[in-house]
């Protein structure tokens, strides 16, 4: 999604945002995010003004004091920038692949199954399985902190049954243009 | 990710961490809770462990070996250095050590180019006649030395109580245009490095002349 962007050109409009829309929109993200309201309070203060930033193709990108905090294409999830992810992991469930496919993710590639499913990869066990169409933080074999966020194309039962194909498309990454951009 | 979707629904606020911190999540805290602090790399910008896989290993190396030796240790141990690999056979280690090599040198090559392009980099100041007595001056070329447009002409307008704006010029490329002839003062400026116009070798300056022409 970040790929080839660029501040100068892909941005359309930035509009602060009313306080009726930021309230559906704080909801929206505890129902999507495992957060505590007073965490994301602390990050996205009630009283500070989130900053809707209109970018090319339907991507809509949100700021508190212009750092990028989430962001959505077309009216998908919100996905938390990696930034944000990195101070708080837990808000999304996690996926691994093994150390062979991090350097597909840094390239902006989705990630196949057999990356997720190998001896380094992890997928959560059946009981916890995540259904398709979710967001995911993405782990990396050796890795202590996230090195994407995708969405699951396939269940997590699904992606081991199968093995092969798209499992997790990757939303944003490791030195994407989003993460160059520390603020907007 | 080109096509329409429809919105997740709620998932269950429990997420599936590696054991690390998420046990309880019962009652949920009133207090906010801490973010993590994550160390990034000065050189890259990435988390230190994933420096490995950026385009600057080696400066990053010389970076965090300086700055936080006990953290160099942490992540270019020859203990660490083979823990690292993981699940990932030796050759396919090798092969990866070869493709970070061969990155680094490309982007070396590629920062090399960007300097020399903008060391060979021209600014040209443009007289306009408009009419036999009135003129503006068109500036352009600043940006390959990243000097902010808008603020460059917000500088000029300001210093020459003028009207300035950024434009497009028939090539598609920005320039600055400012009412009336300025270009002695602005090659002054630029020579000086006054405000934002830091940052261009006098070298690299040039006024030229834009006489009307007859078709026009
Ligand atoms: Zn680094």
């Amino acid at each position: 999604m970040f790929k080839k962007f660029s501040p100068a050109t892909d941005i359309a409009t930035h509009t602060p945002l009313k306080q009726s829309v930021q309230r559906n929109l704080r909801a929206d993200i505890l129902a999507q995010w495992a957060i505590e309201p007073e965490t994301l309070e602390a990050v996205w203060p009630k009283k500070e003004g989130l900053v809707l930033v209109k970018c090319r193709e339907h991507i809509a990108i949100y700021t508190v004091g212009a750092e990028p905090l989430f962001f959505q294409h077309f009216d998908g999830p919100y996905y938390p920038t990696l930034r944000f992810l990195h101070k708080y992991p837990y808000i999304l469930p996690q996926v691994q692949v093994d150390r062979g496919a991090i350097r597909f993710l840094l390239a902006g590639a989705h990630m196949m199954c057999p990356g997720l499913t190998s001896p380094g990869g992890r997928l959560p066990p059946a009981e916890a399985a995540i259904p398709a169409e979710r967001m995911v933080a993405i782990h990396a074999e050796g890795k202590e902190h996230a090195v994407g966020v995708g969405l699951t194309k396939l269940s997590t039962e699904e992606m081991k049954a199968v093995n092969k194909g798209v499992g997790v498309e990757t939303a944003c990454y490791l030195g994407d243009d989003l993460w160059a951009l520390a603020t907007l | 990710m080109g096509k329409k979707r429809a919105q997740s629904p709620p998932r269950p606020a429990v997420a599936e961490g590696d054991g690390a911190s998420t046990s309880q999540t019962v009652e949920p805290p009133k207090e906010p809770r801490p973010p993590q602090k994550v160390f990034y790399c000065e050189v890259c910008s990435f988390p230190l462990e994933y420096c490995e896989f950026g385009s600057s290993l080696t400066k990053c190396k010389e970076w965090l070996k300086e700055e936080h030796p006990d953290l160099y240790d942490k992540y270019y141990s020859e203990e660490a250095l083979t823990t690292k690999i993981g699940t990932l056979s030796l050759e396919a280690q090798a092969k990866l050590d070869k493709e970070a090599a061969k990155k680094e040198a490309k982007a070396d090559a590629k920062a090399d180019a960007a300097l020399k392009k903008k060391l060979a980099s021209q600014v040209t100041i443009k007289r306009i006649e408009r009419t036999k007595r009135k003129h503006v001056t068109a500036i352009h070329g600043l940006e390959a030395f990243s000097i902010d447009l808008k603020k460059a002409a917000k500088q000029l307008a300001g210093r020459f109580a003028t009207g300035a704006s950024v434009t497009k010029n028939a090539q598609g490329l920005d320039e600055i245009v400012v009412q009336g002839d300025v270009s002695d003062e602005i090659f002054d400026m630029l020579e000086k490095g006054d405000g934002v116009l830091k940052g261009v070798p006098i070298a690299n300056v040039e006024i030229v002349e834009d006489k009307k022409k007859k078709a026009e």
